[in-house]
């Protein structure tokens, strides 16, 4: 089956600087593997961004752990769509925990970027939103549009529900801006930020 | 929903009291019997979220989370789930995660199912060839102390521990449903 999907797209690294620049500056982030990582860290390196460079899948889930274990800070995750698919299942454990303080931000062009542009399964059939809402997460948005950004960056200061949002960008590739692969470094760092030793 | 449940065997309250001494404050889990008397309590206090998954390698970036945020956690699971999260153990290993997992074993004594005993028999090796130390408890005299001492590794010092409960803690299941 060949994606014929006709729906507008946002340049993703335009629209990730345009969030980040959004957000609580004690906001902890956490990126998938691949663009979504170096789409934020080229909006700037900030403190409290824990960077993965492996372990696909672990993007939700690890800031699901982030996220009820610093209830008072909004946790944002920001990953593909084929690094979310990976580990899934990890969203219905979000939809049976709904930390308030936490979202997701999936980044989806509906492609494998970092391996050669392969379609992935949201351009061949699956409806993330209708997923993440199956999962238990009723705040479940599609963004197309850049002038949702605010309305996506005012849930994530209000910490008020777990919110999923498919962000559709196009398939172009930015220039890659890498971002520490060092995790004890990043580690480190990102408890320091915290006030907390390293361990 | 109430439910009746028989008086836990001790070396199950042991796990419990040590994650409490130690203050744990996330546990995250897929379901085993011999974990039921730790979930079940971990369910009524307060100062533990527990957190149930789908597949065990979920656990594995959860708990790292928890510990990025300042909260010890820990995941508990049954022997079949240490080969889900093979990949997933690159996290605690390339960030230096404090990483403890309770893993209940299936696949050894007086086992019923042959479909266990794939991974009950390759549990540990996976396990140390992603480059986590095991460690065992297989009676219940073994089981406080291997715990805490295992928590001491993890936590004191930023270890990654498996405490391995032989099957033998749990001991022979019954089929029959009566």
């Amino acid at each position: 089956m060949t994606a014929t999907d006709t729906t507008p797209r946002l340049e993703r690294r335009r629209f990730v600087a345009d969030l980040m620049a959004r957000i609580p500056e004690d906001t902890l982030v956490v990126t998938g593997l691949g663009s979504p990582g170096y789409d934020v860290f080229a909006a700037g390196d900030r403190p409290g961004t824990f960077y993965l460079w492996g372990a696909m899948g672990a993007a939700a889930p690890l800031a699901l752990g982030l996220a009820l274990a610093r209830p008072e800070r909004p946790v944002l995750a920001v990953t593909g769509d084929g690094e979310h698919l990976m580990g899934i299942g990890a969203l219905a454990t979000i939809g049976a925990e709904l930390p308030p303080n936490l979202t997701l931000v999936i980044l989806d062009n509906a492609h494998f970027g970092e391996t050669g542009m392969q379609p992935s399964h949201t351009g061949l059939g699956t409806d993330l939103v209708a997923v993440a809402q199956g999962f238990g997460i009723r705040d479940a948005v599609r963004i197309a549009d850049p002038a949702r950004t605010e309305d996506l960056a005012a849930r994530i200061r209000a910490r008020a529900a777990t919110t999923y949002a498919q962000v559709l960008i196009d398939t172009d590739e930015p220039p890659r801006a890498l971002p520490p692969r060092d995790a004890v470094a990043n580690k480190n760092s990102f408890r320091a930020t915290l006030g907390l030793t390293t361990f | 929903m109430t439910q009746t449940h028989a008086p836990a065997p001790a070396w199950q309250e042991a796990v419990f009291t040590a994650l409490k001494k130690r203050g744990v404050q996330q546990i995250a889990y897929v379901p085993d019997s011999g974990h039921s008397h730790v979930i079940r309590e971990a369910q009524r206090d307060p100062a533990i979220h527990d957190v149930v998954l789908t597949t065990e390698e979920e656990g594995v970036a959860v708990v790292s989370g928890a510990w990025l945020g300042g909260q010890r956690a820990v995941l508990l699971m049954q022997s079949s789930g240490v080969g889900n999260c093979v990949n997933m153990f690159s996290l605690p290993q390339m960030a230096r995660f404090p990483f403890l997992a309770l893993v209940t074993m299936r696949g050894e004594y007086a086992e019923f199912n042959p479909w266990q005993g794939p991974m009950g028999r390759t549990t540990q090796q996976a396990l140390e060839l992603m480059g986590i130390t095991v460690v065992r408890a297989d009676t219940p005299e073994q089981v406080e102390d291997t715990v805490e001492a295992a928590l001491d590794s993890v936590f004191e010092a930023g270890e990654r521990v498996a405490v391995l409960l032989g099957q033998k803690l749990i001991g022979r299941k019954k089929w029959e449903r009566h």
